[in-house]
């Protein structure tokens, strides 16, 4: 269990401005059921653009109840201008500092703060939330790509654990993670680096060939000894991506219904690629099941 | 109404029973030598562990001589698992099922990577392993089967004869993980059941932590996990938790002597719990065979909320109840068994885990269900989606239907 600051529990137990605003100004609405947390913020001003009055409607852990109570209260009174610059780092200091895994509830409140805001001034958010489900990364709580990278942007994240704590990305069956760590390595290869020196590129204990040879090597075992197997059973493997000793296959075809046979699958292959291209081969199958929330793979 | 804080989490823990307590406060005093002594402080002791052994044995129906006393059931399970395999060395092959608890599941998930292959049975959306998938990947490869009694999140209860049948037409050994059905189901070793290992931990029915008890049957291998000492015939060294053993002793015999009473007072509260939950509270659903469950056990998924501001609204008021796994460190990660039920992670978000135990009381039942219903309520008025007429405001009727047609699957 985590344990919460006592202005946390103040906040959750009994929450300021619950409810709606019947003639509020304008509202924010973010997050979804699927998602695991949702919050309408209801804002009220008056001629002078101040923040009268702010209420809000939540669906979420104890955290976010917190984040979206100690929200309303830091609002009131402020000049809308002045509000939208609250972070999610001011709510969590107003509640004396949410624990790292509970961050993505004031990233909630900020991100209904964001949609109220430019509700009322007319802007056109860039990244208004999708609800399809093809664009989610983390399809166990419905995270959309560009959440993650403007976390991993805005809080400078290095780690998927981080990614999960402001995002709830990767925190269900985890099989995003291989996309999660491609989407953090590219987005903080696009950020600016602060200068340092490199430490020199680790040699792959496959000898000298490039990345290149071996996944052609990869490829020719995969035709020769797996892909014919599977032929026979309508199935299909193919090879994604090569980092490292990371192979990513995916399966295709009939093969791709059922958890257990991929975990077979795997460590046949794997045992193949082994023995003939590298012994340090680790295989990563990037399916996604048919039964996506099944228990976590095993790692 | 009662004032006392109510405890709904007995599946984590439960209530030290006052007879072992008071067995045990002689261990605080006089009688206090080293059970392996030969002089008469430390006979006085061995005496005591022998007579709980009997008990232990009696509540298993199997040889003094087959019970092993240790730690708790994760020793138990870790100890189970390596000496199976060690007794079976020419065999590569685990089976286990999804919804282990995690001193079985990442135990064996670890041996995969020391080049065991590994099954982990899938369930269905009542919690049921499929003894067909059983019967497919199973092979004369196949060293162990290891698989729960009854589950501890759902209390849903597995075909564990029928599962060790199949498992002896491969000459596999058996390790069953009964620590959530000790005190609560009949457990019977006869040797006709094709159980090998069979693992038990004190402070589940009644007695104190830190001390449990392996079954290991006379004609199954065994490869200490523990060295260093001829303690308990050699098979688990360190001088013995006598404390932990005698309670845990107590506990067996008031279970021996009373089960069918426990069962019928437990089943009577939950169903009461249970009954008066879905009589209060719209929207709710229960998670896992209703049928094939353990008598105490009710794991209820309350929608359009979240459990762990259901489980701390509780705790404020009293009444411990558990969402998620308890066990899980830092975050509250979704239950693994409830994902691999299926069960859609919007109605997980929801889902609370309530236990009664023996000594759970009417008083209690009925103070707890006006006490969740408020929160629930309440709560469900704070969302944006909750059932009541702000929800209908709150979301416009596109997202309702939405919301709907998601609910409607579940
Ligand atoms: C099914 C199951 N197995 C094993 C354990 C571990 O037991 P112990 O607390 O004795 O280590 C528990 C308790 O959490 C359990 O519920």
């Amino acid at each position: 269990m985590l344990t919460y600051s006592d202005k946390i529990k103040d906040h959750f137990i009994n929450p300021r401005n619950v409810g709606v605003i019947q003639d509020a100004s304008v509202v924010g609405e973010v997050g979804s059921m699927s998602s695991g947390q949702a919050l309408k913020l209801y804002l009220k001003l008056d001629e002078a653009e101040i923040i009268q009055q702010a209420s809000f409607q939540v669906f979420g852990s104890p955290s976010a109840i917190a984040a979206s109570s100690a929200l309303t209260e830091m609002l009131k009174g402020k000049h809308i201008d002045e509000a939208a610059r609250v972070t999610a780092d001011d709510i969590s200091e107003y509640l004396g500092g949410l624990p790292a895994e509970k961050m993505h509830t004031c990233v909630m409140s900020m991100e209904a703060l964001e949609v109220a805001y430019a509700r009322y001034r007319g802007i056109e958010l860039e990244t208004e939330l999708d609800e399809d489900d093809e664009l989610h990364i983390c399809r166990c709580y419905s995270v959309p790509e560009q959440k993650i990278e403007r976390a991993i942007r805005d809080n400078n994240l290095t780690t998927i654990d981080e990614i999960t704590h402001f995002t709830k990305a990767g925190g269900g069956c985890t099989s995003c993670h291989v996309d999660l760590k491609m989407i953090l390595e590219r987005v903080r290869a696009e950020m600016p680096q602060p200068k340092e020196d490199k430490p020199a590129p680790k040699i792959a204990p496959g000898g000298n060939m490039t990345n290149l040879d071996k996944m052609r090597a990869i490829q020719e075992v995969l035709d020769r000894e797996v892909r014919p197997g599977l032929a026979m059973d309508g199935g299909d493997m193919e090879l994604v991506d090569v980092q490292g000793n990371k192979v990513f296959v995916q399966l295709h075809g009939h093969c791709n219904s059922c958890a257990s046979s991929t975990t077979t699958m795997k460590f046949f292959v794997e045992d193949r690629l082994r023995e003939m291209v590298d012994p340090e081969i680790q295989v990563i199958d990037t399916t996604e099941h048919s039964d996506e929330l099944h228990a976590p793979p095993m790692r | 109404m009662t004032d006392r804080p109510i405890f709904l989490d007995n599946n984590s823990t439960t209530f030290p029973a006052p007879e072992g307590v008071e067995a045990v406060l002689p261990l605080f005093g006089e009688i206090y030598g080293n059970p392996s002594s030969t002089h008469s402080f430390g006979q006085k002791v061995r005496h005591e562990i022998e007579l709980a052994r009997e008990n232990v044995a009696k509540l298993l129906n199997c040889k003094t001589s087959e019970v092993v006393f240790n730690s708790g059931a994760t020793e138990g399970n870790n100890t189970a698992v390596y000496a199976a395999l060690d007794g079976m060395p020419e065999r590569k092959h685990i089976i286990t099922t999804r919804v282990e608890h995690a001193s079985v599941l990442e135990v064996i998930r670890y041996l995969a990577e020391a080049g065991y292959r590994i099954t982990e049975l899938s369930v269905d959306r009542l919690g049921h392993i499929d003894l067909d998938e059983l019967k497919n990947e199973i092979s004369g490869d196949t060293a162990l089967v290891s698989l729960m009694w009854a589950n501890n999140e759902t209390g849903v209860i597995s075909p564990i004869n029928a599962a060790g049948d199949i498992a002896k037409q491969f000459g596999a050994l058996v390790h069953v993980d009964a620590v959530q059905a000790a005190g609560k189901l009949k457990i019977d070793l006869k040797e006709e059941l094709a159980i090998d290992y069979l693992t038990i931990s004190g402070h589940k029915f009644h007695g104190l932590k830190g001390a449990g008890a392996l079954f290991v049957r006379e004609s199954a291998p065994f490869l200490p996990l523990i060295r260093g000492g001829h303690h308990e015939d050699g098979r688990r060294a360190g001088t013995e938790n006598a404390m932990g053993i005698v309670a845990m002793g107590a506990a067996a015999a008031l279970v021996n002597r009373n089960l069918d009473k426990h069962i019928e007072h437990m089943k009577k509260m939950r169903d009461r719990l249970q009954g008066g939950l879905l009589a209060k509270c719209e929207d709710v659903i229960i998670n896992g065979d209703q049928m094939d469950r353990l008598p105490n056990t009710l794991n209820a998924g309350f929608k359009y909320i979240d459990g762990e501001a259901l489980l701390m609204m509780l705790d404020a008021a009293d009444i411990a109840v558990s969402a998620g796994s308890a066990c899980k460190s830092g975050s509250m990660e979704p239950s693994h068994v409830l994902l691999a039920m299926n069960v859609p992670l919007s109605a997980i978000h929801g889902s609370v885990r309530f236990c009664v135990s023996r000594y759970t009381e009417e008083g209690e039942v009925d103070a707890a269900i006006d006490k969740i219903a408020g929160i629930v309520k309440r709560l469900r008025e704070m969302s944006p989606f909750g059932h009541t007429e702000t929800r209908q405001d709150a979301l416009s009727a596109e997202a309702l239907e939405k919301h709907k047609a998601y609910f409607a699957k579940v």
